[in-house]
């Protein structure tokens, strides 16, 4: 699946990232950073409540596809000034972390 | 690629909108010169917790890394506060972070067992209101 095919499934919004297209497989769910530094897998669907600018910098060197930031919650500008420089996606959805890996677990 | 490459970055302590150029930037040139994936995340993953262990604890400091073709040598040196305890800051779910460090998802206690699990060589020296030097070796696949 690409994140492409996510964004349809989902209903996902995309905040930042322009045209990045990349291969999606599994979803892991965190906000502790070096959790999600160890134990996100290669090319998953990341998502956190935490907005500030460091999830970029997790996402590009933990090999994350894409973040997804549920509940509408509100992301930092800067993060999306330098997700969109580095080309990391980031998507938002009104739906809470535990509705979107269900739905996640179905496609 | 013959030769070594070095490459040295100034960490600022003050800056978190800055925080993890210089491990974005080392992952960057390893990708240009080709290593191996595994290899690159191995890197990527330990020199981050580094850098970001000089930005909260340490009031930054300075990394040296050296690329060769058969490993990655990744030296860091702050003349932050120090660890008093190692053997305890090694422990994983400990840490001194503050709690607005906290907010930004920093103080899980894993950054120092990431930086081990993930180097093949892991060499941690402290002095209490001098210093901490970290020094990672990461091998390349031959
Ligand atoms: N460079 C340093 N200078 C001073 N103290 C340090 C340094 N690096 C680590 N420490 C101390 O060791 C503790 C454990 O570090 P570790 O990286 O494992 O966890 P953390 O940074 O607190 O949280 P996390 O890395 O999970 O976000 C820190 O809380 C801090 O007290
Ligand atoms: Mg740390």
């Amino acid at each position: 699946m690409t994140t492409k095919d996510l964004e349809k499934a989902l209903g996902l919004v995309k905040i930042a990232g322009g045209d990045t297209v990349k291969e999606v497989s599994g979803m892991y769910i965190c906000d502790l950073l070096s959790l999600v530094m160890s134990k996100a897998r290669q090319n998953c669907a990341w998502i956190t409540v935490q907005t500030n600018i460091n999830i970029v910098a997790v996402a590009h060197l933990a090999d994350i596809s894409c973040i997804i930031i549920p509940e509408g919650i509100a992301v930092d500008n800067n993060t999306i000034v330098k997700a969109n420089d580095e080309g990391i996606l980031i998507y938002q959805s009104q739906k809470t972390s535990y509705e979107l890996a269900v739905e996640f677990s179905k496609l | 690629m013959d030769k070594s490459i070095v490459l040295k970055y100034d960490v600022d302590g003050n800056d978190f909108s800055l925080a993890g150029e210089a491990s974005s930037s080392v992952k960057k040139v390893l990708l240009s010169l080709g290593f191996d994936p595994e290899i690159i995340r191995k890197v990527s993953i330990a020199l981050y917790e580094g850098e970001m262990n000089m930005v909260i604890h340490a009031n930054g400091g300075v990394i040296t890394v050296e690329i060769s073709p058969e490993e990655i040598h990744m030296l860091l040196e702050d003349t932050g506060p120090g660890i008093e305890d190692i053997e305890l800051a090694m422990q994983e779910g400990y840490s001194t972070a503050s709690d607005k460090v906290r907010e930004l998802g920093f103080g899980a206690g894993m950054g120092l067992s990431n930086m081990k699990k993930y180097s093949d060589v892991f060499i941690i020296t402290s002095e209490v209101n001098k210093g901490t030097r970290v020094e990672m070796v990461v091998k390349n696949k031959q």
